[in-house]
């Protein structure tokens, strides 16, 4: 029972590192239908830019702060430079593009910065152990539950209660009747890009503090497990890929913990697969909307 | 209209999608007050004028003006702002919004926080069955009520013009009756209005003139009530 509930509260701080890569994916896609591939890559650079900061003294608030705003300029640069153009002419093309974009950072970083795998330093963060009726927590769980929280409440915020969160609905669901409102859809793409690679900042610096690692191909994994998370969750929505990221993060915590540490991935791959030929538009995925 | 320049004026207007040459020059002109009606086949470019308006797409050649201003070139988003929205085919409502949230989202560019208020007011007093489903998912909402949801976000925008397209698709009779008395009833409190129908009999009933499209050109025009009398017209476009 204690190893169960400590492998579900390891999957829930994995889980959440998840999500919120996971929400960056799911808004872009839903506003451009477009994987965003190099999504996991700024993951990367803002663990290095929170490294940068972390390296200089400063502590963890201002490191996420710095590596949030930091990426999301990046992102603001990569939707401009590598998809706006071809966005309207494929998306097939976008996709490429993103690819591109993806191993261009992994291999910018690689050769600046080197192959290493380095750490944060331990000032951002003193590690504490508690133990709560033999379930033992750590500060690293609760800086990534805690910072998960409170991002995810301003992206809810954000999107539900402000002009420009409508905005960005009414684009994701009919950009050209969104034009008609008066609405500049490609600032509306960019504030999109803008919003989910700050979250993605925030993940790649939690996760760099969580698996104690910062490296060039760090972004592939995580990555890769939070697009599965989101379409897990219905690709397109919030929600969804907030409860994907952290279904995904307690699967595979629990396969670890129960001897499987091997097979990990492997389950998350074919949970995906299962889930896809159940439901294909995944958990909370609406699917096609009828437009009369 | 003797001296005084139309509304909206468009000059030799052509459009192209790709190879398909939609808009071969056409010319017409809505004066303040006026309701005008475009008819014609299906792909005979109705709509296509309409979405060069707004500008959602571009004109290959020629020039719209709106209050005497070039507006060819001005992209969508910025149309709106100069008083122009456009009620678009298929009703296009913002399904996963709320009535409230697609209200708002007409009253996107202004900021005048009291005037949008009492907007909103007069469209729920106009339309009360979106005020009965004010916090509903658009979605949800029947064919005619979602048309009366297009309808009232294009006047949260408070235009001076607007265009419909095709506000009577895939409604029963007396959905249409309505609509199209809420139209001249909006055209009555000083919005001018031009109108796409392949509904032609209601679009010549109530309009002050009408053009007849054909594959891209205009083939006749002049006031709507001369057109409803005139044999090529009935027999193309008003069963006989």
């Amino acid at each position: 029972m204690q190893d169960l509930l400590q492998q579900l509260l390891n999957g829930l701080s994995q889980g959440s590192i998840y999500a919120l890569i996971a929400v960056g994916y799911t808004m872009i896609y839903g506003i451009i239908q477009l994987i965003n591939f190099a999504h996991g890559d700024v993951i990367m650079v803002g663990a290095y830019v929170a490294l940068g900061a972390a390296l200089m003294g400063f502590g963890f608030i201002p490191s996420l702060l710095m590596a949030m705003i930091a990426c999301a300029i990046l992102g603001v640069v990569i939707e401009r430079v590598a998809y706006r153009k071809v966005r309207p002419v494929s998306r097939l093309a976008a996709l490429t593009s993103a690819i591109g974009v993806s191993l261009f950072l992994e291999y910018i970083m690689m050769y600046f910065l080197g192959a290493d795998i380095r750490t944060y330093p331990p000032g951002i963060l003193v590690g504490r152990t508690y133990s709560l009726g033999g379930v033992l927590i750590t500060n690293k769980d609760l800086l990534v539950l805690g910072t998960t929280l409170v991002l995810v409440v301003i992206l809810q915020y954000i999107i539900f209660r402000t002009r420009t969160g409508k905005a960005m609905r009414a684009v994701s669901y009919d950009g050209q009747a969104a034009q008609l409102m008066g609405v500049n859809v490609n600032n509306t793409v960019a504030i999109t890009f803008f919003i989910g690679s700050a979250m993605a900042a925030a993940a790649g610096i939690l996760y760099g503090i969580y698996f104690n690692s910062v490296q060039p191909l760090m972004g592939l994994m995580p990555g890769l497990k939070a697009f599965i998370a989101a379409v897990l969750g219905g690709i397109g929505s919030i929600p969804g890929a907030m409860l994907g990221g952290i279904l995904l993060g307690m699967t595979e915590s629990l396969v670890a913990g129960f001897g499987g540490s091997m097979y990990r991935d492997a389950v998350a791959f074919i949970i995906l697969i299962l889930i896809l030929l159940i439901k294909p538009t995944g958990l909370l995925g609406k699917g096609v909307q009828e437009k009369v | 209209m003797g001296g005084v320049a139309p509304l909206l004026q468009l000059d030799d207007l052509h459009v192209h999608y790709g190879a398909i040459w939609a808009l071969k020059g056409i010319n017409l002109t809505v004066g303040e007050g006026e309701i005008v009606s475009l008819i014609g086949a299906n792909g005979a470019g109705k709509s296509t004028t309409l979405r060069a308006i707004s500008g959602v797409v571009t004109a290959s050649s020629g020039r719209i003006c709106f209050h005497e201003e070039d507006i060819t070139k001005v992209p969508a988003h910025d149309i709106v702002k100069k008083g122009i929205a456009q009620v678009p085919e298929g009703r296009r409502v913002f399904a996963n919004l709320s009535v409230l949230e697609n209200l708002e989202m007409g009253a996107y560019i202004r900021r005048d926080t009291k005037g949008i208020k009492q907007d909103l007011e007069d469209v729920l007093d106009r339309f009360p069955r979106l005020r009965e489903r004010i916090g509903q998912v658009a979605g949800t909402l029947s064919g005619g009520e979602q048309q009366m949801l297009a309808i009232g976000r294009a006047l949260m925008t408070r235009p001076k013009l607007m265009l419909l397209d095709e506000p009577s698709m895939g409604l029963a009779p007396l959905l249409v009756k309505e609509i199209f008395s809420i139209i001249e009833e909006i055209n009555r409190e000083g919005t001018t209005i031009l109108l796409v129908e392949q509904n032609a009999r209601m679009a010549l009933q109530i309009a002050d003139r009408a053009y007849v499209l054909e594959t891209g050109r205009i083939v006749l025009d002049g006031p709507a009530k001369e057109l409803a009398r005139q044999e090529e017209v009935k027999k193309a476009y008003l069963g006989g």
